[in-house]
């Protein structure tokens, strides 16, 4: 039997970046506020001290900050033939634990969607046709526009200190940004980062062949930087420890470096860790919440009642808990009906490793998010007709790092072992690079989330099923932009160059990326999604999932943080604005 | 529902810190930041002496077959001499050997390729059975012989048998065994040399890893020059100890 705590305004289930975006902005408001965290406490200096936070085989190989399977993971299947069977170990995305969550080991990529993006559908039906798109491609229009979105983003790029060069500021396009970019109302907060030879070299080939290359925008900040909030943060010192790593420079962008300083000094703040929340509980009527049930690690239920619950975990660890609770209709991919574990997204990456010719590249002199990057063929930003796909990616050079336990490149037909092996290797190190495309990844009918029939967690509880594969649009699309990116790898005169396009069938021991998305959709219709478009439940009205990527329809060719910050204030301006003085459906 | 008001503060949590304080332990934050000195969780130092997982026999067989995978040539040492069977041995003696913090409930079934590894051993069990396997394996083709008693051809014949799997090993699948055997000695080739391998930063001098340097602020920008400083390990660099 849980034991009552003394009830709250707000219960934030997780605090990674929207639980502590919300935390801030809602106890600001003076709203009385617990987070409960299943991970523990970080903080930079103690968790990530540059004494040896640069530790390749403990962050980068045995995820050391990382959700361990064994306290939850999901059950995968390519599709609805297969029997799903756990993911035993995470590899082809990683989800964060403990706090700051994903805020912690991103890599500071921070990307806004295009303003087509938010109404794809429409868009795309309105350029090529009503019958254009595959039947079984489920995206759809957000309930919000690019415009409503376009101070948010602003607002989130300044908690961050976000590092690079507006390519179009209020339509006024700006030499040196990204000509595609939607309008922003204000220049980056900081300049561009510096390019090493590689990226400098891709620049320099995107141009003569016709493209426009930028600085992709980076959350590891160029210069010294103080934040709305007060947060003071340091200049990037490339070391190439940052993607599954803390930052020791306090130079990435997160939870820890921009708001959770300034959140603790709220008196009406609290903050609950290694405390795991195992449901939403509702009232009679289902309709309303009425808080929360966690264990501790003592293995102790706790109820913490509270007015407003906010679901600000991982994107798939929304999707379960919701699922768990009973809030809002599973989805049946049979019958396309239900809304809970509908329209599972992900992301479309592929690469083309090049050797170049007498170059010393010092490729370990790297960011999470430095590099040199076109947008030319993202979104719709090109005509897609007669390409039998549609959607896109950005590319480029961005690459993060040489550590070298996982990037150390050899000539293809080397052996993986021996005298060859080890010579190959020393010869190749310094002249190796990687390009990469980040594409798209729409919707289906088949790619869902549900809860699996056989598999528990330590808890007892059934793990989540993902049901996913590539579909021919994403394939088709993958092979097209690996295509161009290898034509610009060209000019760059390499010694070798080998194409990676994206195939299938997915694999879940293969690294992509954690650009897992959907299964709490925000729409414009209950039939379609689970939150209005104040990221608010159709069903249990003091519920929120605010803005975590759970909530994308579908996702684009971007990395979904911006985003997800973005929709993370739009949802605390309408819980603070609107909902407070009246509790009740916002739509 | 009942109106929002802010509540006064009337659990424990106005002081810092009230709830239990060690590392994995429920906490209750408020307040400020919790400070606390010697909350950190640094690696511990790998220090040379006994085998610590391995028997002297799998020893003698991984030290030739590191030997193998990474050969000691002009560009430097070996797996051996670079100490990869001691990161292996002390990784498998440690959580890495258990699976700690892996998905190891049942049921196991054998699943598509794209579902991942789906066996119940841990890593250190996946040894303990391959390296038996491979000793017999030489003994009964090589007339009695251990591995590493072998002439160095032999020794690549057994490895590259073992990686196309053209070679059956009793009761272990031979490509998944060399597969895990050749991704820890070169996670101990490049890994810190904390962990007992990379041996005087053997890995990191062969293609020109700095290590954990850290910054390289003014080195962005000089292209195509060689960065000059030579690596050195999150627990420093020998040289850096003061010598009688």
């Amino acid at each position: 039997m849980a034991r009552k705590l003394p009830a709250k305004d707000v219960v934030i289930i997780g605090l990674g970046w929207t639980g502590s975006i919300l935390g801030y902005e809602l106890a600001k408001a003076g709203l009385d506020v617990v987070a409960i965290e299943r991970g523990p406490w970080r903080d930079t200096a103690t968790d990530f001290p540059p004494a040896y936070a640069q530790d390749e085989l403990r962050y980068a190989v045995r995820l050391d900050l990382f959700l361990r399977p064994d306290q939850e993971t999901l059950t995968f299947r390519n599709n609805a033939g297969q029997t799903a069977l756990p993911i035993r170990s995470f590899a082809s995305f990683l989800p964060g634990n403990g706090v700051g969550g994903a805020g912690v080991h991103w890599n500071g990529q921070t990307w806004r969607f295009l303003p087509t993006d938010f109404r794809v559908r429409s868009h795309l039906e309105e350029r090529y046709g009503k019958d254009a798109l595959p039947a079984d491609m489920t995206i759809q229009d957000w309930p919000v526009s690019y415009d409503e979105i376009e101070p948010y983003y602003d607002r989130f790029e300044k908690l961050c200190g976000t590092s690079g060069k507006a390519g179009n500021l209020r339509g006024a396009k700006q030499d040196g940004g990204n000509p595609f970019e939607g309008w922003r109302s204000s220049e980056y907060p900081t300049p561009p980062l510096k390019q090493g030879l590689g990226a400098t070299l891709f620049a320099e080939a995107a141009r003569n062949t016709g493209h426009n290359p930028f600085p992709q925008p980076a959350s590891n900040l160029s210069e010294a930087y103080v934040n709305p909030l007060g947060m003071k943060l340091g200049q990037c010192t490339y070391c190439g420890f940052c993607e599954r790593f803390g930052c020791g420079n306090y130079s990435k962008a997160s939870p820890q470096t921009c708001v959770l300083p300034a959140l603790l000094r709220f008196p009406n703040f609290t903050a609950q860790t290694e405390s795991e929340v195992t449901r939403i509980n509702l009232d009679s009527t289902g309709k309303r919440a009425t808080g929360i049930t966690y264990v501790d690690t003592s293995g102790e239920e706790w109820e913490q009642p509270a007015d407003i619950v906010l679901v600000c975990a991982f994107a798939l660890f929304n999707v379960r808990l919701m699922l768990l609770s009973g809030i809002g209709k599973p989805y049946d991919a049979q019958t396309g009906q239900g809304v809970v574990g509908r329209n599972y997204a992900y992301q479309t990456t592929s690469s083309v490793n090049l050797i170049l010719k007498d170059k010393n590249l010092n490729p370990f002199i790297a960011t999470g998010a430095h590099g040199m990057i076109i947008d030319d063929y993202n979104g719709d930003n090109f005509d897609h007709t007669g390409l039998g796909f549609f959607g896109g990616g950005y590319m480029g050079f961005g690459q993060t790092n040489a550590r070298p336990i996982q990037t150390r490149p050899v000539p293809a037909g080397t052996p993986k072992w021996g005298a060859q092996w080890k010579k190959a290797t020393a010869e190749t190190y310094q002249r190796a690079c990687s390009l990469a495309t980040h594409g798209s990844s729409y919707s289906y009918k088949d790619c869902c989330l549900d809860l699996d029939p056989t598999y528990k967690d330590r808890l007892g509880r059934p793990l989540m099923r993902m049901t996913f594969d590539f579909h021919d649009n994403e394939l088709k699309m993958s092979a097209f932009l690996t295509e161009r990116l290898a034509d610009i790898a060209k000019a760059m005169d390499p010694a070798e160059l080998t194409p990676a396009p994206r195939k299938g069938p997915y694999n879940m021991s293969i690294y992509q990326t954690t650009h897992n998305t959907g299964g709490t959709v925000m729409g414009a219709d209950p039939a379609t999604s689970v939150l209005n478009r104040y990221c608010q439940s159709w069903d249990v009205h003091n519920v929120f999932v605010p803005g975590g990527a759970s909530v994308f329809p579908q996702n684009h060719g971007y990395n979904p943080t911006d985003t997800v910050g973005a929709l993370a204030y739009w949802t605390a301006d309408a819980i603070r604005d609107r909902y407070l003085r009246n509790p009740g459906p916002l739509v | 529902m009942t109106r929002l008001t802010r509540r006064s503060l009337l659990v424990s949590t106005a002081a810092l810190l009230v709830a239990g304080t060690t590392a994995g332990r429920a906490r209750t934050l408020s307040g400020g930041m919790p400070w606390e000195p010697g909350t950190a969780t640094p690696p511990a130092l790998v220090r040379p002496g006994p085998w610590m997982f391995f028997t002297s026999d799998e020893a003698s067989l991984i030290e030739a077959a590191v030997d193998r995978l990474i050969p000691p040539d002009d560009r430097g040492p070996g797996g051996k001499d670079a100490g990869c069977a001691v990161f292996m041995d002390r990784q498998l003696a440690g959580p890495y050997g258990r699976a700690a913090g892996l998905y190891m409930k049942p049921p196991f079934m054998p699943g598509a390729a794209t579902q991942g590894y789906q066996m119940p051993d841990a890593p250190a069990a996946r040894y303990r059975t391959g390296l038996k396997a491979t000793a017999d394996y030489v003994k009964a083709t090589f007339s009695g012989k251990s591995f590493a008693a072998l002439a160095p051809a032999d020794q690549d014949k057994v490895l590259g048998g073992l990686e196309t799997g053209s070679i059956a090993l009793k009761d272990v699948n031979a490509e998944e065994f060399f597969e895990l055997l050749l991704a820890n000695t070169q996670e101990g080739f490049f890994a810190d040399p904390i962990y007992g391998g990379n041996r005087d930063m053997a890995g990191w001098k062969l293609v020109g890893f700095p290590g954990a340097r850290y910054d390289y602020r003014d080195w962005v920008e000089r292209h195509n020059e060689v960065y000059p400083l030579p690596p050195v390990s999150i627990m420093g660099r020998s040289d850096w100890t003061l010598r009688e």
